[in-house]
């Protein structure tokens, strides 16, 4: 140490203080830095962005405008991210139809899913936003079902019912059926906040709640869900119920007042 | 196998067991003379007279399974963990109210069945009270001596809504927690004594932790107590009046035709009994009510849409939901008015219902008793006015449901709204007025067919050319039938000058009333029955068929 603290007046120790500082930042930046693997792909990644660009001026620039930034039409693309483009194209929402009612509805997708993700990574290019979750995101391993329906009960039943059957909203607008939903759309949904559904960032709402939030949907209101009780009638409560009370119930109980009544005792007629 | 004792033995011997418990009953409780009175009661048979016993057997299931539930539920709102069976609960926090209904619907043997056939039972038998209801007014059965038992039947109505509400509300889930919140609201919005009264009811601010438990003992003790009594007293007045029967050859204002209680009505009831028993547990085997599991438990800073009441609370539902929100400031107090007013509304309409019968007998003045039924054609104004009710109350229940209206029919929510808030008024009165011209056509028909007959649908051509329809003409029991029901005259005021010229002071009450029996019984609001002189004219006459 005697050495080194002799030298530290000598002219060129800031030069080598200089070199060793940025050294040790450079190399932590090496170490660190994500962009690794993108450097790797980066010919292929620009391939996709510009078959996603084709792909973009012929089915989406109409109303989006030729760069994305939105037009009386469509709004601005710019920073939506990947996220948004896989939900609206993947659910088939976009691209919506021209005349359109009070909101945009699923339906049957009209890309492929690799076309999606060429159009994800192109819009995706114009500004930075939320991309595609990864499968590990929205999958259902290590997700709590139970803190899930609480959290679903809080944030998401007041438009979309108890277990995801949807409702309505203001003038014709309404919140979509949860049924049939992919987990990665519900993910994306959360993350971006399409149409009139307000957007849940992972600012508001961890990866971990919009994983359990997913996982309870699917227990409550999946392909393999049981309702212990019966038939479903639906699931929307007790307009459905009374209805079927009315119509099964009370009317078969008439029909069968309707029969005993016909059958009287006939032996003292004749 | 007869090995009956003859004569002798019999009277040396022992009695059969069975006459010697008889008649050490009756020594006690003197059941010959009861029996004697009663089993042989006449009851007329009409499957429309039924309505009122699939009320009877629901309200005994409902009492039975109600039983059943009493023994594993909690009334209580303490908080615990869910560690039950049903997966998507785990770990929740929950009151033991919850916790209890879940661990009846997943753990409890046959819970979820009997909890079904609970809940089916009460809409079953609210729908049933309904349209027993709906059947005794269409007929004018509730005119003297049976308006006593008409009410006995409203408060039986309107209790079995009000233990329904307390019932549906005992799980303490998220549906039925926001129903009692908006019966907190409707509570609140009572002038003055409002806020009092909810405090009272929720003993402190809402939630609290009192309601389950008292709506608990409400539910099972105070209510079915007072409705089990009410309908002792129903079935007593039933018998007391004997049933009331529709018109037709041999049935008179002083007799009953039809079949003994026993035998034939003992098996016919007893039968039915265990078929409605059968209807409501296929139904709670079939389908799912109520799952309060996939509702999760109730916390004020929650809640879910397509929140609605069970089917009988629908209307009020729908008032609230479609009355602006209207409210105004009187002397430094807050009068919500966009509450208050469906509060008020929805009591009016249960009322109507109580004071009718002594409307209607006011208005025509008739002190006689009726036993006969009338047709529901026969009494155009009554039919109609109940028609217009009934429109009133399902344009409600329209409102209450608004935004399953609007998701399943592509509507937009506001427009469902804001017809409803037209057809609530406008409905009935075109109700009223398409039932009355639909009764006064009834009775023009009835008319055509007593003097003219049937029209048999064969065409004859006569010899100059002509062609004519071939009309058979009605048997003496249809023309007896058609022809049984009386028409009142429209109650005059008489003349408003004595004979000194004098003018004669009419209370404005008699002129109302005046007005109110023209209404019901002028020229425009029913068809002169054929009288026997006309009928005579045109058959024995130069009748054209």
């Amino acid at each position: 140490m005697k050495k080194l603290s002799a030298r530290r007046r000598h002219p060129l120790a800031a030069v080598v203080v200089l070199l060793l500082a940025l050294a040790a930042t450079g190399g932590l930046y090496a170490a660190f830095a994500p962009a690794g693997k993108a450097q790797a792909d980066e010919s292929s990644q620009s391939l996709t962005i510009k078959e996603g660009k084709k792909l973009y001026e012929v089915g989406c620039a109409s109303c989006h405008g030729t760069g994305g930034q939105g037009s009386s039409d469509g709004p601005s693309l710019v920073g939506v991210g990947a996220a948004a483009v896989d939900f609206q194209v993947g659910t088939g929402r976009m691209p919506a139809a021209t005349s359109q009612g009070a909101q945009v509805p699923r339906k049957k997708p009209t890309y492929t899913q690799a076309q999606i993700d060429q159009l994800a990574a192109y819009v995706a290019s114009l500004g930075a936003g939320p991309s595609v979750p990864t499968k590990q995101q929205y999958g259902p391993d290590g997700a709590d079902i139970a803190k899930g329906g609480e959290l679903f009960r809080t944030n998401c039943a007041q438009c979309h019912n108890f277990t995801g059957k949807g409702g309505a909203l203001t003038k014709g607008k309404f919140a979509p059926t949860l049924e049939g939903v992919a987990p990665k759309h519900i993910y994306e949904a959360m993350q971006t906040g399409p149409q009139n559904m307000p957007s849940f960032p992972d600012t508001t709402m961890s990866e971990k709640n919009k994983k359990d939030i997913i996982a309870y949907l699917n227990a409550v209101n999946g392909d393999k869900t049981e309702n212990p009780g019966g038939l479903e009638l639906g699931g929307l409560g007790p307009v459905s119920e009374g209805l079927f009370g009315w119509i099964f119930g009370l009317g078969t109980l008439i029909a069968v007042a309707v029969w005993v009544a016909a059958r009287t005792a006939k032996a003292k007629k004749s | 196998m007869s090995t009956a004792p003859n004569e002798q033995s019999r009277s040396r011997g022992k009695a059969p067991a069975g006459e010697r418990v008889a008649d050490w009953a009756d020594g006690r409780l003197g059941i010959y003379s009861l029996a004697k009175a009663n089993m042989r009661k006449i009851f007329p048979d009409h499957w429309s007279f039924m309505l009122g016993e699939v009320c009877m057997y629901s309200f005994i299931i409902i009492i039975l399974t109600g039983v059943y539930l009493t023994l594993f539920f909690h009334p209580s709102m303490n908080e615990v963990e869910y560690h039950g069976s049903y997966v998507p609960m785990q770990g929740q926090l929950m009151s033991e109210a919850f916790n209890s209904t879940l661990h009846i619907s997943f753990d409890v043997r046959g819970g979820l069945l009997i909890r079904q056939i609970h809940h089916w039972g009460a809409v079953v038998f609210l729908a049933g009270m309904f349209v027993h209801m709906m059947r005794v007014f269409f007929t004018g059965a509730f005119r003297k001596p049976r308006e006593v038992n008409w009410l006995f039947g409203f408060l039986l109505f309107v209790l079995g809504m009000f233990t329904g509400f307390t019932g549906y509300s005992l799980p303490d889930d998220l549906l039925s927690g926001t129903g009692v919140r908006i019966a907190e609201g409707l509570v609140l919005s009572v002038p003055i004594v409002g806020t009092y009264i909810s405090f009272f009811l929720f003993g402190g601010e809402f939630p609290g932790h009192d309601f389950v438990a008292r709506f608990y003992s409400i539910h099972i003790l105070l209510l079915p107590g007072i409705m089990l009594g009410l309908m002792v007293a129903h079935l007593i007045l039933v018998f007391y009046h004997k049933h009331t029967q529709f018109a037709g050859p041999g049935k008179t204002e002083k007799n009953v035709v039809g079949m003994p209680l026993l035998p034939v009505y003992m098996a016919k009831a007893g039968g039915f009994f265990f078929l409605v028993f059968g209807v409501l547990a296929v139904l709670a085997a079939v389908a799912q009510i109520n799952p309060i599991w996939a509702m999760g438990p109730y916390r004020p800073d929650q809640v879910s849409t397509g929140a609605q009441p069970d089917w009988y609370m629908g209307f009020s539902e729908g008032f609230v939901r479609v009355m602006p929100g209207w409210e105004i400031n009187v002397a430094g107090h807050t009068l919500v008015l966009g509450v208050l007013i469906p509060l008020i509304v929805f009591g009016l309409m249960l009322v109507s219902i109580a004071v009718y019968p002594f409307i209607e007998s006011w208005i025509t003045g008739d002190k006689r008793e009726h036993h006969i039924l009338d047709r529901p054609r026969n009494a155009p104004t009554r039919t109609a006015l109940g028609v217009a009710w009934l429109t009133f109350f399902a344009m409600a229940m329209v409102g209450g449901g608004n935004d399953l209206w609007a998701t399943h029919f592509h509507l937009s929510v506001n427009s469902v709204t804001y017809f409803v808030r037209i057809f609530l008024f406008a409905g009935p009165v075109i109700a009223y007025i398409v039932t009355k011209r639909i009764c006064l056509g009834l009775q023009r028909r009835d008319r055509e067919k007593v003097l003219h007959g049937r029209e048999t649908g064969i065409i004859k051509r006569l010899p100059h050319g002509e062609f004519i329809e071939v009309h058979e003409p009605l048997s003496q029991e249809q023309l007896h039938t058609l022809t049984a029901h009386e028409q009142y005259t429209p109650a005059e005021i008489g003349p408003t000058v004595d004979e000194n010229g004098v003018e004669r002071k009419v209370p404005a009450s008699q002129k109302l009333r005046a007005k109110l029996s023209n209404a019901y019984y002028g020229e425009h609001a029913q068809i002169p029955k054929p009288r026997a002189e006309e009928y005579k004219e045109i058959t024995s006459g130069h009748g054209h068929h």
